[in-house]
């Protein structure tokens, strides 16, 4: 079997029903939020940037909701630390990046290394942190390692704020975090040279002569269209890895760490490989997440992120590649940027009034069955209702779907299909024919009679 | 990445785990922690550090850890008994302490403003505790009646949550409960948002302070700091005294040592389950209202931020372990605080107590008062 | 054998009668262990002969899985020594032990709910190559891997075929009935290719006629020439079909010998009867002859059925 066939043959299976699935319901997403776009009225350059952010933000969530699978899902190493890991890989790329000379107010120096390999330092250094934390912490008990994890991305958070490192000098280099008031990215985007490379220039062309599309919009696209492709190089990747001798000792561990350990396996060194594969790919999240942002506070990693992707990964099934995708994709739509879409129809078809200041306001007309207050208090709140919403999910799901919405998933821990006993129709043959050595009595020949009614049957 | 490495290292970390990994960490945690103090006794000796400015550390942290003591023989009880770390305590805190501010500045504000307002502890600008004069010493009863609104009423908070969220999942086992726990958490604190604001508030005017002379200076100490220590002190005996006099008490630490074993010898579980809830949520609803009348602000996720250092508490005192609780609470505050005297500016104190939960951890995961459970 | 052992000047006077004549693979000296407060082995020391079907009984406490648990690695005796195949192996990991050769199964079947049959029986296989993780990923290395799969594949099936459950190949483990379960786990153990194996009541909760097949499956096994070392409570069981007996009591190895000698041996009596341990009254006949000369039937139908 040559690599090309080898490639075909994922690619086949990757068709056949997963990303079927996840084609699916990528496709009921954009087709009810086009659907929104219609009733809001919004240009054909509104609608691909609702789109686009739509896409980004599911890709996004996507692959770090699978790297936490990795953890959580695979190996059972209950992370709940993932914003700490994804700001070490964004923090330590911005750092390395930025210019040594900082020109106008743009703040502190950095290493003004290459973005590529910024990008590769970033994600060393999660990776790296991976496992300084992992080292003393595999034998902790789940709960407690949860704890140790958060307590980590604080610590990495408060770090980052705290203003002795918003600029020092190690061995002769100057760089900063630029403590609580951030960091700006005042780095080449690598994301402007792809966008000038000539393959892109008739296309841009082309567009430009139906919608207004300005070179940000353009590379915006572009960029989401990176990631899309980054995002299945994280499946492939981990779909490999569980499909994998290497997938299977992790979810042994996941089930009974030492049942494995005592079946010859050193579990210590899984785990921490693991987990430094998991935090690795955290960290290029963290990356591609903010990077081509203007710049970035500490804040933006704050435990909330984490209980993001904590949800999403619930929703998906924790065990499951493509369940990670699908919980991604489905909290994104519908949790995280639904209820401000939900909002905005609302607003658009009919008037709320004014919201009154407090809640005391809002419930007092309560009493005299004016219930005009308090639908417009709740209204003009609704990004906090949607915060206490997730939570009442999470809870529902852990009392209702604790295997995900979509049920419990398996995904088998092997290189080949187990079903059967071959998966190629010729090696079938040859074993039917030949005389089965080790089995003796009945049992054994109608196996074989069995066998070869299958391979008539193809 | 090498492979072989890898897994050397682990091979070589977990062969070494009884020797290399568990004493020498703590005879060098225990030597560092040893090298600290001395710096610290033989630094106020020579004057190198200012006594009164040590004296105000140990003071804020003795603070600092009895609210944090309080409020953790709550979460160590329900760890310890419903067998799962309840990450929504912290919003517990949040709520009760707010709730009982509500009536506090309804009893000391009834002339000043309408009654909706204070109850809600005022969100919007115009009054604050401050301009009301709330403080132990000048408005005593509305103190006293908010800090037990805190308790009462957070009790039946905490007892409606696990009515509809722990209770339907009673045998789902610790991780299940852990994470319905952070979506409670997350959930309470946005409905103490939509009813409260994100505002931050000054809740009290502080009583002037008496001056206690230390060596090179004053160490002022005002009514607030005594209420707090007479509050946590008398409620920390009252909880003992429950735990060791009565009935309850001994079904709770039967129950807290194996659960199985006191199904099967006929302790009314559901019974002693509720009543640990009742003494977690009241003491840790205090232990938010107390919090505020000494730092005097008040803000809606004052308690989530405290919830890691109670975590750090429980966990350094053994969980389930009430006195424990109160011991991890003080070594968490005093030296959060007391790292101030080593660390350059005061943005590290919160890293140095996670940093001391976690090396706790590794050290005695199991806890400084292991196998006193409940005791 | 013994003359390999660098420290004769501890061996007991036990120790050497345990391992001295025979050509023991196995061999424990003078293990201690304690839990708490608890001694759940004090001094325990004996060899096991190569090739050979031993059991290890004793009443229920006497600390026979703690033995299994502190040879295997699972915890570390507070002193004393391991030796397997001239090794010494004490104080080693589990999976170390297990990759010697000297695999165990658990007294309360241990196998990972969530997996199939069959990767429950991969997993184990040694030299799998795609256990490192770049050698599954990569695209060049994946075909050796898939490769090694399949081959792995075809031996878990013999290895399934051999105990006859290849229609339970794609079950999850968690779907299967505690006999079955029983099954899984020396199967299991199997794809280790282990030289010696110590089974943990392999017997408990299987129904006669799975473990008459169970039973011919570990004479098979050690006809092949694979040692067996069997903690089990069924005394017919035992005195039938091992050839040596070693009897643990309070921590130590009370007496061992050869069915006939246990039987005769009125300390073991004693042992069991001074427990709260119910041998079935099966048991009780076959012990009889110094039931007998107590000449007190009653009694021992009595002290079986508390
Ligand atoms: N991990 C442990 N922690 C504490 N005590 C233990 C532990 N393992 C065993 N013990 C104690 O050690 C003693 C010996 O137990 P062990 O399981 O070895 O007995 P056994 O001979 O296998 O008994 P059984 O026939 O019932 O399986 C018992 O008193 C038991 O309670
Ligand atoms: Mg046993």
């Amino acid at each position: 079997m040559s690599a090309r066939t080898d490639l075909r043959e994922s690619a086949r299976d990757l068709l056949a029903a997963d990303a079927a699935k996840i084609a699916a319901v990528m496709l009921g997403i954009y087709v009810t939020y086009l659907l929104v776009g219609l009733i809001l009225g919004y240009s054909a350059n509104g609608m691909i940037n609702t789109l686009q952010r739509l896409t980004f933000l599911v890709a996004i969530y996507a692959m770090v909701v699978l790297a936490l699978n990795l953890h959580w899902g695979y190996t059972g190493l209950f992370n709940i630390g993932v914003a700490g890991f994804m700001a070490v890989g964004l923090y330590t790329m911005a750092m390395l990046a930025k210019p040594v000379e900082p020109t106008g107010g743009a703040q502190y120096p950095g290493l003004g290394l290459p973005v590529p390999i910024a990008i590769l330092g970033g994600v060393l250094a999660a990776a790296l942190v991976g496992f300084v934390v992992a080292l003393p912490a595999l034998r902790l008990r789940a709960d407690y390692f949860a704890i140790v994890t958060i307590a980590f991305a604080e610590i990495v958070r408060l770090l980052y704020t705290a203003s002795p490192f918003q600029e020092f000098t190690i061995f002769g280099y100057t760089m900063g975090t630029g403590g609580g008031r951030g960091i700006l990215f005042n780095f080449q985007d690598p994301v402007v040279t792809i966008y000038r490379l000539p393959i892109f220039e008739g296309p841009v062309t082309f567009v430009n002569q139906y919608v207004e599309f300005g070179p940000a919009d353009a590379q915006g696209v572009i960029y989401v269209g990176l990631l899309v492709v980054v995002l299945a190089g994280y499946y492939l990747l981990l779909k490999r890895t569980g499909e994998s001798p290497f997938g299977r000792v992790l979810k042994a561990i996941r089930e009974d760490e030492e049942a494995t350990n005592a079946l010859g396996k050193n579990t210590n060194a899984f785990k921490i490989k693991s987990f430094m594969l998991g935090c690795a790919l955290m960290g290029l999240v963290g990356i591609l997440w903010q990077f081509r942002r203007a710049g970035i506070t500490p804040d933006a990693f704050r435990p909330h992120v984490t209980f993001y992707i904590w949800i999403a990964l619930i929703i998906g099934g924790a065990g499951s590649n493509t369940g990670s995708i699908l919980g991604a994709g489905i909290f994104t739509a519908g949790l995280f940027e639904g209820p401000q879409y939900l909002r905005r129809i609302i607003q658009s078809q009919i008037s709320v009034g004014q919201p009154p200041g407090t809640f005391a306001d809002a419930v007092g007309p309560m009493f005299a069955l004016n219930f005009q207050p308090i639908t417009s208090y709740l209204f003009n709140n609704m990004l906090t209702l949607q915060f206490v919403f997730m939570g009442v999910v999470l809870v529902w799901l852990m009392q209702n779907r604790p295997d995900g919405l979509l049920g419990y998933r398996t995904e088998t821990a092997a290189a080949v299909p187990l079903g059967k006993r071959s998966d190629e129709v010729s090696e079938t043959v040859h074993r039917a024919d030949e005389p089965s050595e080790t089995v003796s009595g009945t049992d054994g020949t109608s196996e074989t009679a069995s066998r070869e009614d299958e391979v008539s049957d193809q | 990445m090498g492979g072989p490495v890898i897994a050397a290292i682990g091979e070589s970390y977990s062969r070494g785990r009884s020797v290399v990994a568990e004493r020498p960490l703590t005879v060098v945690v225990g030597i560092a922690g040893l090298l600290l103090l001395f710096d610290l006794g033989s630094g106020m000796a020579t004057g190198r550090y200012s006594v009164s400015r040590i004296g105000r550390f140990v003071w804020d942290g003795l603070m600092y850890g009895l609210i944090i003591g309080l409020a953790g023989i709550g979460l160590s009880l329900t760890y310890g008994i419903l067998q799962f770390a309840n990450f929504a305590h912290g919003d517990y805190i949040t709520s009760g302490a707010f709730m009982g501010w509500g009536v506090t500045y309804v009893i000391a504000g009834l002339s000043s403003a309408n009654v909706g307002h204070l109850l809600l502890v005022a969100p919007q600008g115009n009054i604050s505790g401050g301009l009301l004069e709330i403080g132990v010493t000048s408005t005593p009863l509305a103190v006293l009646v908010g800090l037990v609104v805190a308790g009462l009423a957070t009790i039946l908070l905490v007892l409606l949550l696990d009515r509809i969220v722990y209770r339907p999942m009673r045998d789902a086992g610790g991780i299940p409960l852990l994470i319905a726990s952070i979506g409670v958490a997350f959930a309470l604190r946005y409905v103490v948002v939509l009813v409260y604001s994100t505002r931050t508030r000054g809740t009290t005017l502080r009583p002037p302070g008496t001056a206690i002379n230390l060596v090179d200076g004053p160490l002022l100490i005002d009514a607030h700091d005594v209420t707090l220590l007479v509050a946590t002190v008398a409620l920390m005996i009252g909880v003992h005294l429950l735990l060791q006099r009565t009935k309850l008490g001994k079904a709770m630490r039967a129950m807290s040592d194996n659960r199985d074993l006191a199904l099967v010898t006929g302790i009314p579980t559901e019974r002693v389950i509720r009543w640990t809830w009742i003494i977690g949520g009241g003491l840790s609803g205090m232990a938010g209202y107390l919090m505020v009348l000494w730092t005097g602000t008040i803000d809606y996720q004052f308690g989530w931020l405290l919830l890691l250092l109670i975590f750090a508490a429980v966990i350094l005192g053994g969980i389930g372990s009430v006195y424990g609780s109160i011991f991890g609470g003080l070594v968490i505050g005093i030296a959060m605080r007391l790292s101030l005297v080593w660390l350059p500016t005061g943005d590290f104190d919160l890293v140095a107590a996670f940093g001391i939960m976690i090396l706790a951890l590794l050290v005695k995961p199991q806890g400084l008062f292991a196998g006193r459970t409940t005791a | 054998m013994s003359e390999t052992v660098p420290r004769e000047d501890e061996a007991t006077a036990e120790s050497e009668r345990a391992g001295d004549d025979a050509d023991a693979v196995l061999r424990i000296e003078d293990l201690h262990k304690n839990f708490g407060g608890i001694t759940a082995v004090d001094g325990a020391t004996f060899g096991v002969e190569r090739g050979s079907m031993t059991g290890l009984i004793g009443p229920n406490g006497a600390g026979k899985s703690t033995v299994f648990n502190l040879v295997t690695g699972i915890h570390d005796p507070d002193s004393g020594s391991v030796w397997f195949q001239d090794e010494e192996i004490t104080g080693l990991r589990p999976y170390e032990v297990a990759n010697r050769g000297l695999v165990r199964t658990f007294q309360i079947a241990r196998e990972l709910a969530n997996l199939t049959v069959m990767e429950n029986l991969m997993l184990p296989a040694k030299a799998q190559s795609g256990e490192a993780l770049w050698r599954s990923v990569l695209p060049g290395f994946r075909r050796q891997v898939v490769e090694e799969e399949r081959e792995l594949r075809e031996r878990v099936w013999e290895t399934l075929e051999f105990f006859e459950i290849q229609h339970l190949a794609d079950e999850k483990a968690s779907n299967l009935s505690g006999g079955q379960r029983k099954l899984l786990e020396l199967s299991r153990a199997l794809m280790l290719d282990p030289t010696m194996l110590l089974l943990d009541e392999p017997f408990a909760g299987v129904n006669p006629t799975l473990e008459k097949k169970l039973l011919e499956h570990v004479q098979q096994l050690n006809d092949e020439g694979r040692t067996f070392l069997i903690v089990e409570h069924d005394m017919d069981l035992i005195m039938n079909n091992c050839e040596h007996i070693i009897v643990m009591h309070q921590g130590q190895v009370l007496t061992e010998g050869t069915p006939a000698d246990i039987k005769a041996n009125e300390e073991v009596i004693e042992a069991y009867l001074g427990s709260p341990w119910p041998i079935s009254n099966d048991t009780c006949r076959s012990i009889s002859p110094p039931w007998s000369s107590w000449n007190d039937w009653e009694n021992c139908s009595e002290s079986c059925w508390p």
